[in-house]
């Protein structure tokens, strides 16, 4: 017992060593030389300052640009603070706080059923994107508030659809920082 | 539910039919030591450790060593964690952790639960997730594995008074399985882009001139033992939810497919090292036909569209997912959440793409039911087939009973002992939820951490205790569980839901191994037939359904007929 509890303690800080600190920084060695702005989180910089990372949301609310989904990871979209809102279906909170997203979104596109996306929150309280549907259906506001024609920036919706990856994984997206980005640059390109 | 929904079960289901065989095959030969490639790695091990690798150990001190490794790694993450001020890799300058929520973390890590009563992003630093946390998802999934090996050999031995040894079987399991593996996958995470960094949290101003601080931290190497190890313990409080954990689809799938990898290669393992690669087979079609079932569910459910919600677009189209959206991310949508949950439960991993407490009554209650039967759905590393086996024996006694001869389970006799360790490990599991669960609806500490109220409450409670005692690790996250309440009864389900397991299996593997073996005569009820499969599958639902299902019935059962009738709870 006493002898077995002697290996125990050696094969704990041996392994420790291997499996704790060794191969962690191997592997961060290898992403960093072979991959480094993946590794870092693809952060984007603009004029010298970093405006976010490509694949974690963060939050607007002009209508010149396009909406993410609602988040719970703090007080919206804090990325050192994931997380979902954990609300049951059956919970009377769940409803009345979809009810008022919906009432808030019908005021802007009356009569129209807002997709489902764009009233729920996602499980990272980052999700970078919204479905196409949800982006289709915002672009009269977003028209509207750049004094665009509803085509061209439906247009550009359409060119910032990602499809299924592989063709048949996951789902169809768009990338909501990214869909912003180019609707800055083809005003300032104007 | 969508076509395209069901072809990525399919594509998954083959894509795992063909790689489980050659992985099982090559863990059989690791473990009778017909590899060597990393031989001067594994002496150097035993040499500086003292473990003298050419002795056999009998089931004793097996579990002896088994424990005692466990308590010092337990005891060393807990130290790491509470001085973690004091350790490099600390960027943000994060306090040490609680003493309470620090033991509770620790448990969880070493009996590989990951469950997790903390926001990583915000309590851990990266010394703790890489050395503390990390370490523990290599050595409790290396541990399952060699668990599942000595029970194992005790079927496949004849009058053998050792099961193998502890220390080698612990150490092959980490260098020639695990650890590979992860070095490729964690990259083929990062290249998905899964972040690999040591960097301080970057602080970005966005489009809207608002400041955003993104965490870092070395997620791809951790992420990839957390999935393969069947841990489940997110680097970040969102888990495989979170963007920096799982970036694509394509990593989705990965990270869904390494949690069952290992689990389904073992039931190879089983059928060679037994010598019958069709009782493998036959195990391998009662865990298929139940994870179908479950996913079927849950998919339903979930792609259904609630009916308390007006002036929504709930329907699957081309242009969207459909369906339950709560705490789910677009790019997965409903299909793949509702099959990564399902798989995450089947197994022990506990790790989540969405967040089940969202989710629909019925879709909820499938997470749940897969952890009450047992987590045997493949199941965590090695837990999964030990677990199984259970039911195995309990199968072949079911059916000596029936035709009133001996049972017999590859050419051994079950006996009165066998029977006892395998009651005591079906019983146990139970014992533990539903005591605790009890508890805790009646007391103010218990009922404190409840968030959503009505049937769901209860739902969120059984889960808890569920997923703790079958160390799966996932939760209906809404429930407030870092309180002295929980984090007290939560660590002591998963050293129970641990341990008092393991230890009648291992006694069980002891049994087995001493045992004559007999012939297969006229009589002897064959394991590797359909037959067989149809009389586990039927032995595992009825065992779990009579235990679990009254509760069940007035947690998540009761929620889903209230729900359509409109009733809420406020």
């Amino acid at each position: 017992m006493k002898s077995t509890l002697n290996i125990a303690i050696r094969y704990t800080l041996v392994t420790t060593v291997l499996l704790g600190i060794v191969y962690p920084l191997v592997v961060t060695g290898l992403a960093q030389l072979t991959m480094k702005n993946k590794a870092n989180g693809q952060l984007i910089v603009q004029d010298g300052q970093v405006i976010g990372s490509a694949i974690i949301g963060q939050g607007f609310t002009s209508d010149r640009y396009f909406h993410s989904r609602p988040s719970a990871a703090g007080s919206g979209y804090d990325a050192q603070n994931s997380g979902g809102s954990n609300l049951a279906q059956s919970n009377k909170a769940l409803e009345t706080r979809i009810d008022s997203d919906v009432a808030a979104w019908q005021k802007k596109i009356p009569g129209k059923p807002v997709p489902i996306g764009l009233v729920t929150t996602s499980g990272s309280g980052l999700d970078p994107d919204i479905s196409p549907e949800g982006a289709l259906y915002q672009v009269p506001v977003v028209a509207a508030a750049r004094h665009l024609p509803e085509a061209t920036v439906r247009a550009l919706v359409e060119s910032h659809i990602e499809g299924r990856q592989l063709g048949f994984l996951g789902e169809p997206r768009v990338n909501v920082l990214e869909l912003n980005l180019a609707l800055d640059q083809l005003a300032s390109a104007k | 539910m969508t076509a395209n929904g069901w072809l990525q079960f399919l594509i998954y289901f083959v894509v795992l039919l063909v790689c489980m065989r050659p992985l099982g095959i090559y863990i059989a030969g690791v473990f009778s030591g017909k590899y060597s490639f990393l031989g001067p790695l594994e002496k150097a091990i035993y040499r500086v450790c003292g473990v003298r690798d050419a002795e056999e150990m009998s089931w004793r001190e097996y579990a002896v060593a088994m424990l005692l490794f466990s308590g010092v790694s337990l005891v060393l993450t807990y130290i790491f964690e509470r001085v973690q001020l004091h350790l490099p890799w600390n960027p943000q300058h994060l306090p040490g952790v609680s003493s309470l929520l620090a033991w509770n973390t620790a448990v969880s890590f070493t009996t590989n639960t990951n469950w997790q009563a903390y926001t990583p992003e915000t309590t851990m630093s990266y010394f703790t997730q890489m050395v503390g946390l990390a370490y523990h998802n290599f050595f409790s999934g290396a541990v399952g594995i060699a668990v599942a090996i000595a029970l194992v050999r005790g079927i496949a031995r004849r009058e053998s008074k050792t099961i193998g040894n502890f220390w080698v079987d612990t150490t092959r399991a980490c260098l020639y399985v695990l650890l590979p593996i992860c070095i490729v996958y964690a990259l083929a995470l990062v290249g998905q882009g899964a972040i690999q960094n040591l960097h301080p949290y970057t602080v970005a101003h966005t489009l809207e001139h608002q400041t955003q601080t993104i965490a870092q931290g070395p997620v791809a190497s951790q992420e990839a033992i957390k999935m393969l190890g069947t841990n489940g313990g997110g680097f970040f409080n969102a888990n495989s939810a979170h963007p920096f954990e799982n970036p694509t689809p394509f990593s989705n799938f990965l990270e869904m497919f390494s949690i069952f990898l290992i689990g389904a290669a073992l039931t190879v393992t089983l059928g060679r090292m037994t010598g019958s690669p069709g009782h493998g087979w036959a195990v391998f079609a009662c865990m298929s036909v139940l994870f179908a079932a479950g996913f079927t569910v849950a998919y339903w459910a979930e792609a259904h569209p609630n009916p308390t919600l007006h002036g929504v677009d709930q329907r699957a189209g081309t242009l969207q997912s459909g369906g339950n959206m709560e705490g789910k991310e677009t790019r997965f949508g409903v299909a793949d959440s509702a099959l990564f949950a399902t798989i995450t439960t089947d197994a022990s991993c506990g790790a989540i793409n969405s967040w089940h407490d969202s989710f629909t009554p019925l879709g909820g209650m499938v997470p749940l039911t897969n952890i009450m039967l047992g987590e045997i759905i493949f199941g965590g590393v090695g837990s999964g087939l030990y677990g199984m086996i259970i039911f195995v024996v309990l199968s072949v006694f079911i059916a000596g009973l029936m035709v009133g001869r001996t049972p017999e389970y590859l050419g051994k006799k079950i006996e009165a002992f066998d029977v006892k360790m395998s009651m005591l490990y079906v019983l146990i599991f139970p014992l533990v939820i539903l005591t605790l669960s009890a508890i805790s609806v009646l007391c103010p500490a218990g009922l404190a951490g409840i968030t959503n109220p009505g049937p769901h409450g209860l739902s969120q409670i059984l889960y808890a205790y569920s997923s703790a005692a079958g160390n799966n690790g996932s939760a209906f996250g809404g429930l407030n569980a870092n309180t002295t309440w929980y984090n007290t009864t939560l660590g002591f389900t998963m050293l129970s839901g641990r341990f008092l397991m393991m230890i009648p299996m291992l006694a069980l593997a002891g049994n087995l191994a001493r045992k004559k073996s007999i012939p297969p005569s006229p009589g002897t009820f064959p394991v590797n037939t359909a037959l067989f499969t149809v009389l586990l599958t039927g032995v595992i639902l009825i065992v779990g359904a009579l235990t679990f299902f009254p509760a069940l019935s007035l947690g998540p059962i009761l929620e889903h007929l209230l729900l359509q009738h409109g009733t809420l709870f406020s």
